[in-house]
């Protein structure tokens, strides 16, 4: 295994998912339950069993919109006050609508959600405004609960598959995809009449305080390479500026989880084991107050559960040692830490791309359409705010009905046989370098240069700098990176996609003079947020081999926002009493 | 520009005793997110050859023998 191969095979298909972790294998199996004939692929770099942000499961459901508990009219304006206005409502309200639905299709997999004595969803209370918050009791189990249907549906899938690059036809609309095999180094072309993109997030841009590569919030796998695939095909990306940046535990690097705490009386505190934030939920708003609080006397920050009587804390270890990041509980029981007796030491996380928890992504319309024809995207990496695990659901399922019935109208796009040429060469370069930087050492300069000069607080001359530091990594990395087998080919790959999405964020966040969305994009050269000038998204584009940003403005609200709501998510801080 | 092996302690643990990877299983090396574990031709048991984890334990709990211990990194611990 790994030794570097030279085959190629090409496959055809109607619709190619990139990416089986959440989003993708529900796009494939609604593509492929709304017409059982079609030809569904759906590729992942690593295994769909256990694969993507819930490989291990996950705790619960941070934003169902639940009949009787909260409407899809009342969640769009929560998402739309959380992301201070610069959202396109549509998607979030079809969201909205649908995942209603979609949370019983998934009850009806065996993936089971907290009920109360009367029957009805166990709902809570975390957000600002609304109850959205869902706990599933069996939630270790969602990966295999729904590759039990992919099998049912006889889906195809290629594992150890990692997609390069979008081939696109001469009239711009998607044709494909071109993959390597991440043990092999063998390629594989992939016809496709429609295109998924559901590759999550990119999580290994900043570099983690511990310095562990790998050590990061989100998957590791997760190196951005779908953002990248998307700039290299032309398609649009939207507000990447609006970094995720979220609040884990000290060195772990993992969520504590507020969302899971928070409903059994636990909280976030500062050194004196008080509140000073209102609100858990994860915003820009709630991380800058974080901040501050980390940068003052009363910091470090914690989550403190000491106070609470011990069969509760039992329940929330039950939790949290057991789905998401079970090695939570490996890693206090090294330092000692007890939840009854201690508080948490908490932490900001390195910056990332993930429209899961803030808003950067590719950008997509309702129908999960990238602005390039029969290019689809959902999940972390498309550009529906806040939308989680839920959302990932939802926007794959949208995304796959669609892509299916956009594949029954078309053929397969002609594209130009020099592209595969040319990648072939692109991916190949590092394995025949006899010597040169090894990918690991590529990586970790280009992250540790995203935490010197790109991470919040942004300021505009070390953004500059960044900008001439970056291009000389990415020189290294085009003439000079060197692998040894297939595996650090992959590495290396990532390593690219890491450099285009640190240029991209870069290039984002010059762009937008105004401060918006709390610490997500905290600019202190242009500390106000300016609405007259920047009440809009700011999109992404490849332009002449760079990425050049404009405007777009907010699609007209749906939903309409009271004055008196617009500040809802900045007045987060608790104010002091008299 | 010579390339040097700096060593790391790895946090994925194997028991030799228990794993059965000389008996053709590879479950472990099937569902690492980050495929970072292989088979040893010289011993015929699974190991950790790239220490890139993410100590997420789909190795640890899918193992059918109980063979596989996942740790936290040194740097994070």
């Amino acid at each position: 295994m790994d030794e570097i191969g030279s085959g190629t095979a090409q496959v055809d298909c109607d619709v190619l998912v990139i990416g089986g972790g959440t989003a993708g294998p529900m796009a494939a199996y609604k593509a492929k339950v709304k017409n059982p004939k079609a030809r569904v692929i759906l590729l992942e770099k690593a295994n769909v069993k256990r694969s993507g942000a819930i490989a291990m499961g996950m705790d619960g459901l941070n934003n169902a919109v639940i009949p009787g508990h909260s409407s899809p009219e009342q969640y769009t304006k929560e998402i739309t006050i959380a992301n201070d206005g610069v959202c396109d409502q549509a998607p979030v309200l079809k969201y909205a609508q649908r995942c209603h639905d979609i949370i019983c299709e998934l009850d009806g997999f065996g993936i089971r959600f907290q009920k109360d004595e009367n029957g009805e969803f166990a709902v809570r209370k975390v957000h600002h405004l609304g109850s959205y918050v869902l706990p599933m009791p069996n939630g270790d189990t969602v990966k295999k609960a729904l590759y039990r249907q992919l099998r049912r549906v006889q889906l195809l899938i290629t594992n150890r598959f990692m997609a390069t690059r979008l081939l696109t036809g001469r009239d711009g609309r998607v044709a494909g995809a071109i993959a390597v095999n991440t043990r092999t180094a063998e390629f594989l072309v992939v016809r496709a009449k429609a295109v998924i993109l559901c590759a999550g997030a990119a999580g290994r841009l900043g570099l983690p305080a511990s310095g562990y590569l790998y050590g990061t919030y989100e998957n590791a796998a997760n190196a951005g390479d779908g953002y990248a695939m998307a700039y290299h095909a032309g398609a649009g990306l939207a507000n990447l500026e609006c970094f995720q940046i979220n609040p884990l535990i000290k060195d772990y690097n993992g969520p504590a989880c507020a969302y899971v705490c928070g409903p059994f009386g636990g909280y976030t505190a500062n050194n004196r084991g008080e509140r000073f934030i209102e609100c858990d939920y994860w915003s820009g708003q709630m991380m800058l107050e974080f901040w501050n609080e980390l940068q003052s006397g009363k910091g470090p920050v914690f989550l403190k559960l000491d106070h609470l009587h011990e069969s509760t804390i039992g329940e929330i270890e039950s939790i949290l040692h057991r789905v998401e990041r079970p090695s939570r509980g490996r890693f206090h029981e090294r330092r000692g830490t007890d939840y009854r007796r201690d508080m948490v030491e908490m932490h900001v996380s390195e910056i990332g791309f993930c429209s899961g928890h803030s808003a950067s992504g590719v950008f997509v319309d309702e129908h999960a359409r990238t602005t390039v024809p029969g290019l689809y995207a959902a999940g972390d990496m498309a550009s529906v705010p806040h939308n989680y695990m839920l959302g990932a659901f939802t926007n794959g399922a949208v995304a796959g009905e669609d892509a299916i019935g956009f594949a029954a109208e078309v053929d397969h796009a002609e594209y130009d046989p020099a592209d595969v040429e040319a990648e072939r060469e692109r991916v190949l370069a590092p394995t025949r370098r006899d010597d040169g930087v090894p990918p690991n050492q590529v990586e970790y300069k280009a992250r540790r240069l995203v935490n010197d000069y790109l991470q919040p607080p942004k300021v505009t001359r070390n953004m500059e700098i960044f900008r001439h530091r970056i291009a000389e990594v990415r020189e290294d990395l085009e003439t000079g990176m060197a692998v040894r087998d297939a595996h650090e080919l992959m590495r290396a790959l990532e390593a690219a996609s890491i450099v285009d999405c640190a240029e991209m964020a870069a290039a984002a966040s010059l762009f937008r003079t105004e401060s918006r969305w709390g610490l997500y994009h905290l600019r202190v050269d242009h500390p106000e947020r300016d609405d007259a000038a920047w009440l809009c998204h700011t999109i992404l584009r490849k332009v002449d081999g760079r990425p050049a940003c404009e405007k777009r403005p907010v699609a007209p609200y749906l939903v309409p926002i009271a004055e008196d709501e617009r500040d809802a998510y900045r007045k987060q801080r608790i104010r002091a009493h008299a | 520009m010579p390339i040097a092996n700096t060593p790391t302690s790895v946090p994925v643990v194997v028991d030799e005793e228990k794993c059965i990877a000389d008996r053709g299983c590879t479950v472990c090396v099937d569902v690492c997110p980050l495929d970072v574990l292989r088979i040893s031709e010289l011993t015929g048991k699974a190991y950790m050859k790239y220490d890139e984890c993410w100590y997420c334990m789909p190795c640890e709990a899918d193992c059918p023998t109980g063979a596989v211990t996942v740790d936290i990194p040194y740097l994070l611990r």
